[in-house]
C-alpha cells in the first residue's frame, strides 16, 4: 500500500472508530464510579481467606496466576527469539574497544555506589510484593537496571564475566521451571494446578499469602535474567559488533 | 459522570495508529506502537478507578476502607512487561532488516520487494 | 484529587502526541522516556503505586534504552 493510500484509509477509517468508541465509552460504567463487583470480590479473597494485604500481587500470583504463567512464558518465549534474531551474523566481528573507554571518575563512583543501593531496593521490592506495592516484575526489572549501573561505571567487561549469557539463559529457564514447579505442586497437594498450598500466615508478616512470595521470587528471579539478557543482546549489537568492512570505511 | 479519561485512552490509540500510518522509520513506528499499547493501561486503570479510594494495599489502612479496583491493575500490570518484551522483538527484527536491507523505511523496503 | 488526575491526564495525552510527532528517533526516544514518566504519575494519581512503579522502570529506562540501542547501531553503519 502506498503511503497515500494508507493515510486515506487511515482518514476514512478514524471517524468511524472516533464515534464507536465514544459510544462504547458512554456505556461504560462512568469514570470512578462505586461499582467494582469483581473487584470488591477479590479484595474480600485476598484479605479474608490469603492473608496478603498487597490484593493486586494476590491476583497476580494466587487468584489469576494461571494468567501470570501464561504471560511469564510470553515473556520466555520473547526473550528466546530477540535472542536468535540479535546474534552476530557471519560478516560481523567484535571491534573496537570492549570496554567502555574514557568515564569520568565521578561516573564511575556514582556507577559503584548506587550498585549495592539499587539492588538492595530490587531485592526489598521482591521480598516485599505481598505487603507493598512492588512484586516480582518491578522488582526484577530494577535488580536488572541496577546491573547495568556497572557498565554506566565502564566496566563492561567484567558485567559480562561475572554474568555470562548462558548462565543467565539457565537462571531465566529455572525462574520459569520454578513457577510451573509450584504450580504442580498445587495440583499434586491442593488438586488444582497453582492451588495456593501453602499456609498463609497472617497479614502483615514477611511470609503470608502462602505460595505468593514463592511465585514473587520466582518472577523477579526470571525478569531480572530476562532484562539483563535483552539489554545485554542489545548492547552487544550497538557497542561490540560492526561489519568487517566497517574500517575500510574509515 | 464523565468519559473524558476514556477519551483519552482513544486519543493515544488513535495518534498512535496515525504514527504508524505516516511513519518513514521502522524505529519510529515501534515507539508509536508504544503509545499505541499505553492507551490500553490508561483505559483499564480508568475503568478500575472509584473516586475518593486509596490503592488496594493493606499494610497501613483498616481492613473495609474502600480501594480502587485491584484486578485491572494486575491486568495493567502484565500488559506493561508483555509490551516490554514485544517492543524487544520488534527492533530486533528492525535491526535483521537493517541487516539484510541497508534501511528501515517501510516504503523503500516495499520498493525493493517489487 | 480529581484536579490532580485530569492534570495528569492532560500531561500524558500532551506527552503522547509530542512521541508520535517528533519524526527523529534519537529524539523520540527522549520523548517517549517522558511519556513514560507523565503515565507514571498518572498511574500514582488514580491510586495504582504497582502500576506506576512497573511502568517507571519499563517505560522509563528500559524501552527508551532499546531504542536508543537499536538507533545507535543503525546509525554506525551508514
Amino acid at each position: 500500500m502506498s503511503p497515500r493510500a494508507r493515510l486515506v484509509l487511515f482518514a476514512a477509517v478514524t471517524p468511524v472508530f472516533a464515534v464507536l468508541f465514544f459510544l462504547a465509552a458512554r456505556g461504560l460504567p462512568s469514570f470512578g464510579s462505586d461499582f467494582h463487583p469483581y473487584g470488591d470480590r477479590a479484595v474480600a479473597v485476598a484479605i479474608e481467606q490469603r492473608a496478603t494485604d498487597n490484593v493486586v500481587s494476590s491476583v497476580n500470583f494466587d487468584q489469576r496466576a494461571v494468567d501470570t504463567l501464561g504471560e511469564e512464558f510470553i515473556l520466555f518465549g520473547s526473550v528466546i527469539g530477540t535472542l536468535v534474531l540479535l546474534r552476530p551474523s557471519p560478516e560481523e566481528r567484535q571491534v573496537g574497544q570492549r570496554s567502555a573507554g574514557r568515564v569520568l571518575p565521578t561516573t564511575r563512583l556514582a556507577g559503584y555506589l548506587l550498585l549495592p543501593v539499587s539492588v538492595l531496593v530490587g531485592l526489598y521490592v521482591i521480598a516485599h510484593g505481598q505487603l507493598s506495592p512492588g512484586g516480582g516484575f518491578q522488582g526484577g526489572v530494577v535488580l536488572a537496571t541496577g546491573w547495568h549501573l556497572l557498565y554506566v561505571a565502564g566496566r563492561y567487561l567484567a558485567m559480562r564475566r561475572a554474568a555470562p549469557p548462558t548462565v543467565l539463559e539457565i537462571t531465566e529457564s529455572l525462574g520459569a521451571a520454578a513457577f510451573a514447579a509450584v504450580g504442580l505442586a498445587g495440583l499434586g497437594l491442593g488438586g488444582a494446578f497453582l492451588a495456593n498450598v501453602l499456609p498463609t500466615g497472617s497479614r502483615g508478616e514477611l511470609l503470608s499469602g502462602g505460595t505468593v512470595p514463592l511465585l514473587n521470587a520466582a518472577v523477579g528471579v526470571e525478569v531480572a535474567a530476562a532484562v539483563v539478557l535483552l539489554l545485554a543482546a542489545f548492547l552487544e549489537q550497538a557497542v561490540v559488533l560492526r561489519r568487517v568492512d566497517y574500517q575500510d570505511q574509515r | 459522570m464523565s468519559v473524558l479519561p476514556y477519551l483519552v485512552a482513544g486519543w493515544l490509540f488513535l495518534v498512535g495508529c496515525h504514527g504508524l500510518v505516516t511513519s518513514r522509520n521502522l524505529v519510529h513506528a515501534v515507539a508509536c506502537l508504544t503509545v499505541t499499547q499505553s492507551a490500553t493501561y490508561v483505559l483499564l486503570l480508568a475503568v478500575g478507578f472509584r473516586a475518593g479510594a486509596t490503592a488496594p494495599v493493606f499494610s497501613d489502612i483498616p481492613v473495609g476502607t474502600r480501594v480502587v479496583d485491584p484486578v485491572v491493575q494486575a491486568l495493567t500490570l502484565t500488559d506493561i512487561v508483555v509490551s516490554a518484551t514485544i517492543t524487544a522483538v520488534l527492533l530486533a527484527l528492525t535491526i535483521q532488516i537493517h541487516k539484510r536491507h541497508g534501511t528501515v523505511n517501510p516504503d523503500e523496503l516495499r520498493a525493493l520487494r517489487d | 484529587m480529581m484536579l490532580l488526575i485530569y492534570l495528569a491526564m492532560g500531561l500524558v495525552t500532551l506527552a503522547g502526541t509530542v512521541v508520535v510527532l517528533s519524526r527523529e528517533p534519537a529524539r523520540q526516544a527522549v520523548s517517549l522516556s517522558v511519556f513514560g514518566l507523565m503515565l507514571a504519575i498518572l498511574f500514582v494519581t488514580v491510586q495504582a503505586p504497582d502500576v506506576a512503579l512497573s511502568q517507571l522502570a519499563i517505560g522509563t529506562a528500559v524501552v527508551p534504552l532499546m531504542i536508543m540501542l537499536t538507533i545507535q547501531k543503525l546509525g554506525g553503519r551508514q
